[in-house]
């Protein structure tokens, strides 16, 4: 049974604009122990996907669809008050941005063991060594004196390093990783993704990797979901899904990243437009007006979800690889 | 490794810019001196493109900076097509820097949110009184034209408007105004998706071509300068490592350091064996750097001389020089 599994969850927005569809009918399962990776570019709804299913998307603006059942509970149909059991032992989240998201006028030591004391009912002497065992934990040198700093006195991996302290202080099942590298330099990008995949496997934590670089997640996850335009237009194991590419979308996002082994000089190949307006969404394929393949059916008809055996799932007319 | 020396400087006439060891010190508080820059000398040649790259703190964007004496370095000359801009007077650099001008990281924040686009690209043309208004009127929607953007749509509208690869574009139009010789771009792409990153990268080269400019391309993703440079020069901790072109530095870095920031960058293909040899730890602090070679701290490498000697830059293959006491070979 899946640890998390979300069936047709649609999520809109009402903006002065219109209604701005986010998410429409994504279907995803995360089996327990495994890492998956939701791949797209800004304004895809990624993001907005995440942070629904961990059940942080509530006001009166917001139109959600569809169900999320996490370790068989539907939180769906909880209140806020309700779902806020689950958050640190059931489910906790890293964030995009390291120098935002933590607390600046409060010192790291408060901030780890503030989930301790709340979620495990530590008293504050324990909580306060189980911090700093959780800062060794994230390899940061000197974590006694690292307690009493406060952010500003970080660099930006350090704290990003803290942010997954955080995180992972309750021992959740399922940890969220929101672009957990983007902000941050390739080496600083490096160890943090060791990290994650040492503690993962070390914890026998899921994880859910979002992320808009698909060289990020060919090695830190076994399932890859690309999104685009609020839709999940490609889905499978990771291997499969670089070994048989059947959306055009999936292929040009991968040719635009530059390559260390391409010849210097070299024209890069783009992905030309952009995403469709979020209010105005197109009657056929999203992605017809970017399509290097584009036929008329693309522009008239909306494809659906197909499956094509062991998992793959995609949402293209002409796939590729195929007649 | 971070060594001195000047075996990697060009002469002759092709060399638009030749810096020469360049100091960039900051006064920070209780007396402490942060040592960004120390003692680092290049060249770009005339229609080339140099990359540097480096991590955050290593003092790249400081040089780029201290290129267009912003602010001027503490000491050392920066010698732009034959006038060395650090003895200018005010008034004259200020003429001087037309001819240099910079692309900056943040695409949203460095431009105005007050100001129309018409206004933005228009400015350095009023500031220096070029054209009439017609002229000017021209040269605006044939910039905006050359950047790929319309100008009929976006002539009055504001930087808030505008997505980041957009607003980069119109930072490149504004950069292009006055038709300055050499064009420094401070980590252009690092704000962008990495579709949107492809298409920078490409008018990047389609308007160096189109305007023979010389441009100087600050990076901390070896992966992303690969496209883009004729020359790469790799930095760490306000010295130089490495400098060669791009052929030579990706198939055989010769410093340890280079060699761990090409094994940084993520590859997409799951079938690779997940790496290697990832740098350990995080640069030491540029107020107080380690004696001899800066690097010794986390390189695999070091013995007692990198200690005590700092290595000087020296030529290990044709084209290619490394600062270190145990190049890899």
């Amino acid at each position: 049974m899946s640890l998390l599994s979300i069936k047709d969850l649609s999520i809109s927005f009402d903006t002065p604009r219109g209604m701005l569809e986010a998410v429409r009918h994504a279907d995803l399962e995360v089996p327990a122990g495994t890492s998956v990776g939701i791949v797209g570019e800004s304004g895809s709804g990624k993001t907005v996907m995440s942070r629904a299913a961990m059940g942080l998307l509530q006001g009166s603006n917001v139109h959600r669809s569809g169900t999320v059942v996490f370790d068989g509970h539907d939180l769906t149909a909880m209140t806020r008050v309700g779902v806020r059991e689950y958050f640190g032992t059931g489910m906790a989240m890293i964030f995009q941005d390291p120098m935002t998201a933590l607390n600046p006028v409060r010192r790291i030591g408060s901030q780890i063991s503030e989930g301790l004391r709340v979620r495990l009912g530590m008293d504050k002497r324990k909580a306060m060594a189980r911090s700093e065992e959780l800062l060794t934990l994230v390899h940061i040198p000197d974590p006694g004196t690292t307690l009493h700093k406060f952010p500003y006195q970080l660099s930006g991996g350090m704290r990003q390093r803290v942010m997954i302290a955080i995180a992972i202080a309750c021992e959740p099942k399922l940890l969220f990783a929101d672009e957990p590298t983007t902000a941050l330099d390739v080496t600083v990008q490096a160890q943090i993704l060791q990290l994650l995949g040492d503690l993962r496997r070390d914890l026998g934590m899921s994880m859910v990797l979002v992320t808009h670089d698909l060289g990020v997640v060919a090695g830190n996850t076994d399932i890859v979901a690309v999104m685009y335009a609020g839709e999940i237009v490609e889905q499978a194991p990771t291997k499969s899904l670089f070994a048989n590419m059947r959306m055009p979308y999936t292929e040009a996002l991968l040719k635009s990243i530059p390559k260390m082994d391409m010849p210097s000089g070299k024209r890069l190949q783009v992905i030309e437009g952009r995403l469709p307006d979020p209010t105005d969404r197109p009657v056929g394929c999203g992605f017809a007006a970017r399509c290097m393949y584009v036929q008329p059916k693309c522009h008239a008809e909306h494809p659906p979800l197909i499956h094509d055996g062991d998992g793959h799932l995609y949402r293209c007319w002409f796939p590729l690889g195929k007649k | 490794m971070a060594g001195s020396g000047t075996a990697h400087m060009r002469s002759g006439e092709d060399v638009i810019l030749a810096v020469n060891d360049i100091v960039v010190e900051f006064k920070v508080g209780g007396g402490q001196i942060v040592k960004a820059v120390s003692k680092i000398s290049f060249d770009v040649c005339r229609g080339e493109t140099l990359a540097i790259v480096g991590e955050s703190g290593c003092g790249k964007t400081t040089l780029g900076k201290a290129v267009l004496q912003l602010p001027p370095p503490n000491s050392g000359e920066v010698i732009f097509e034959g006038v060395d801009l650090t003895k200018l007077s005010k008034e004259k650099l200020r003429s001087a820097r037309t001819s240099m001008q910079m692309v900056f990281q943040d695409p949203i924040s460095s431009l105005d949110p007050r100001m129309t686009v018409r206004q933005l690209i228009e400015e350095p043309l009023w500031i220096w009184d070029r054209g009439t208004n017609e002229e000017r009127t021209t040269t605006i929607n044939k910039l905006l034209n050359d950047v790929g953007l319309d100008p009929e749509l976006v002539l009055d509208r504001r930087a808030y408007e505008f997505s980041g690869g957009q607003c980069q574009r119109i930072s490149i139009a504004r950069s292009l105004a006055l038709e300055p010789h050499m064009l420094i771009c401070d980590e252009p792409v690092s704000a962008l998706d990495v579709s949107i990153q492809a298409q920078i990268l490409n008018l990047l080269q389609d308007m160096k071509d189109r305007y023979g400019l010389t441009m100087i391309f600050i990076s901390h993703n070896l992966a992303v300068v690969k496209a883009v440079s004729d020359r790469i020069m790799v930095m760490y901790l306000g010295k130089i490592c490495e400098v060669g072109t791009p052929d030579v530095i990706y198939s055989k870095p010769a410093h340890h350091y280079t060699a761990a920031l090409i094994d940084s960058v993520p590859i997409p293909d799951p079938t690779r064996e997940v790496s290697r040899a990832i740098l350990q730890g995080e640069p030491p602090s540029p107020v107080d750097p380690p004696s001899g070679c800066r690097f010794r701290t986390r390189c695999p490498a070091a013995t007692d001389i990198c200690a005590s000697d700092e290595p000087q830059l020296r030529e290990v293959t044709p084209g290619q020089f490394v600062a270190c006491h145990h190049p890899r070979s």
